[in-house]
């Protein structure tokens, strides 16, 4: 018996009973579609997140101030507000810690913002013009801050598209315009690249001025709020990080182990993320799972059925010479064929969904190939698991008895 | 060519043991034309479910075509059933959902007969067995009980096999299909030389052969030529006559 002959006889077989077929059919569908759909909700999460991370800048160390509390101690203030950073710390890191990039520290606060009688609340940034590289930073329009404004202490700001927007209207041409922050006049000599909501807040709300104007006239001391550390690639962050970390204990004369700054590695960050959404996906994936099961025992149930029904065409099939092996391939085949076709058709429906969601902007999903192999190994070896019984169960009728059955 | 040695078959279900068969013997040469009669539990089931390879006898030998028969396994048996044996069964057994052709290929299938060679012999065994053209397409729960039973006959006929055996072939026919479809056996008997065994309790339909085997409670009690050999076309004749 050619393979031919075979998907001849099962086609006949699936055929004969379409509406049967197509339910036994649909409990595969739904749960390779789910599958499929769950993972690429996953994966879509987990690309957003990682994205977000990634825009903040690459192989970036973070120091930020006052963030550890040890038993016993007197409880801090909140890590924006606390002042345990300095600009000789940088200075310090900048001669001490080998193997680094790049380092850029700035000083953040919220202020009111006014401009052509509009006016907003938003943070404004002091920092120094490498934060442009360890940021990640784009300049659509005009320049970043200079070394020229570092030294000279000018009062220049760079606005992000939507400050832009939000005090001149959309699209003006705001260069060399003068901007409100504080009650100081700045004058605006660059603007930003756009680029979109990410997980740590719109870049796009931000205003950046000198460091040295804004711990000057805006924040008036001589603290920094973040120091931002790019190491050459992302093996050597986890040293930099040692690094910094020793050298910041000893400056600031820690001796209780329990430090007034805390070192975030973006590898870590990235990390944990990834950790997270893969637990989400994999908790997904277990529901849609779940369903995939339940649509294999709908093709067992209908193929013991199948078995019971036809056991007097077993009977004469058996009559005429068909062996074991014949009978239970061919029962076994047509399992597998309901799993595969309504695999084929999950895969398809499991796509439109997350087509569906990610048109709708609720995630952008991705289908992986990964998922469409999975799903497709997973319904072919549930159409062999669940079609093996009936199908044994078939080849194993004496064809006497399975003649005479009624 | 048949040879049946001493055979028999104890059932065995939970103890109380039944011996179906008792020293059961005889020698069909090919070309015969036999009908083994007995009434239900005589036995004769039993004989044919031997004599079709469908079971082994528990003791004695049978040969087919030389090949002892009595002792294969499983697939072995599934071989000999392929090559050897055509079955014609009293409920037909056709698949509902096949066209006629296609049912009459199936032995050739589990043969690996190709394609073009299937459709030559398929239809080359329902004109023998006298079915119209017309007919090979048609699902066969479409067709009329005799021919239905034409294309069960064209089956068994199709692999070309040493042993045609029919098993109460006309038992769920009317009296004037049955003398068509008995006709037809002799007709493959006669003019294609096939070997057929008729089973049957009716020693009307028994009477189309040329020799007939009575077995009773396991044991033959007759084995004789049929001297009054009934003739299909004749006897259909006759009832046409009838009626009128």
């Amino acid at each position: 018996m050619t393979i031919f002959d075979i998907l001849h006889e099962t086609y006949s077989a699936i055929f004969a009973n379409k509406v049967r077929s197509g339910l036994t059919m649909l409990g595969i569908v739904i749960g390779i579609s789910s599958v499929i759909a769950m993972l690429s909700i996953g994966q879509g999460a987990q690309n957003s997140i990682q994205s977000s991370i990634q825009s903040i800048g690459s192989n970036l160390v973070l120091i930020t101030p006052g963030a550890q509390r040890g038993p016993g101690v007197q409880v801090s203030a909140g890590r924006g507000s606390a002042k345990t950073l300095t600009m000789s710390d940088v200075d310090a890191i900048k001669a001490e810690v080998t193997n680094i990039k790049a380092i850029a520290p700035e000083v953040s606060g919220r202020y009111q913002v006014t401009a052509s009688g509009q006016n907003t609340n938003t943070t404004v940034t002091g920092t120094v013009p490498d934060y442009q590289s360890v940021r990640n930073v784009s300049v659509a329009e005009g320049t970043f801050i200079t070394e020229q404004n570092l030294q000279a202490g000018s009062k220049v700001a760079v606005i992000g598209p939507n400050v832009r927007d939000d005090l001149y209207g959309e699209g003006a041409d705001v260069i060399g315009k003068k901007i409100r922050i504080n009650k100081i006049d700045f004058t605006i000599i660059g603007i930003t690249v756009a680029k979109g909501g990410t997980g740590f807040g719109s870049q796009d709300d931000l205003i950046w001025v000198p460091i040295t104007t804004a711990q000057r006239m805006l924040s008036g001391d001589e603290y920094v709020t973040t120091i931002s550390v790019q190491a050459p690639d992302a093996d050597s962050t986890t040293d930099i990080q040692m690094q910094i970390t020793d050298l910041l204990t000893l400056k600031h004369n820690i001796k209780n182990g329990v430090l007034d700054f805390s070192v975030l590695n973006q590898a870590d960050i990235a990390a944990t993320a990834t950790s997270i959404t893969q637990i989400f996906t994999i908790l997904l994936g277990s529901v849609a799972g779940i369903s995939l099961v339940v649509g294999g025992i709908g093709i067992m149930n209908m193929m013991l059925t199948t078995v019971t029904e036809r056991t007097r065409e077993i009977g004469l099939r058996k009559a005429i010479g068909a062996k074991k092996r014949d009978i239970s391939l061919q029962f076994l085949i047509e399992a597998m064929m309901l799993t595969f076709i309504g695999g084929a058709i999950g895969i398809i429906l499991g796509w439109l969904i997350s087509f569906g969601i990610n048109y709708s902007g609720l995630i952008a999903t991705q289908v992986s190939w990964f998922s469409i192999i999975l799903s497709f190994t997973v319904s072919a070896f549930i159409g062999i698991v669940f079609g093996y019984y009936p199908a044994r169960r078939a080849a194993g009728l004496n064809p006497i008895d399975a003649l005479k059955y009624e | 060519m048949i040879e049946v040695k001493n055979i028999t078959k104890l059932y065995d279900p939970e103890g109380n043991s039944f011996l179906a068969l008792d020293g059961v013997s005889f020698t069909i040469k090919d070309g015969e034309f036999v009908a083994i009669m007995g009434p239900s539990g005589s036995g004769k089931s039993t004989l044919m479910h031997i004599l079709g390879a469908l079971d082994t006898p528990t003791s004695g030998t049978y040969f087919l075509d030389g090949k002892d028969v009595s002792s294969l396994s499983d697939d072995e048996l599934a071989d000999i059933r392929r090559d050897k044996i055509g079955f014609v069964f009293q409920s037909f057994n056709l698949l509902p959902r096949s066209t006629v052709l296609r049912n009459v290929m199936l032995p050739l299938i589990y043969s690996g007969v190709g394609e073009v060679e299937r459709d030559r012999r398929a239809r080359e065994a329902l004109h023998a067995s006298g079915l119209d053209e017309t007919h090979f397409t048609h699902l066969s729960n479409q067709l009329s009980g005799g021919q239905i039973q034409r294309v069960a006959i064209s089956r068994a006929l199709v692999n070309n096999p040493s042993l045609i055996l029919a098993d109460e072939p006309t038992g769920n026919l009317d009296s004037k299909t049955g003398e068509i479809v008995l006709g037809t056996f002799q007709k493959l008997n006669e003019e294609f030389g096939r070997t057929i065994i008729l089973i049957t309790h009716e020693p009307d339909v028994a009477e189309h052969a040329d020799r007939i085997i009575v077995i009773r409670d396991g044991k033959i009690t007759e084995d004789s030529k049929n001297h009054k050999k009934k003739d299909a076309v004749h006897e259909l004749a006759k009832i046409e006559s009838l009626k009128k």
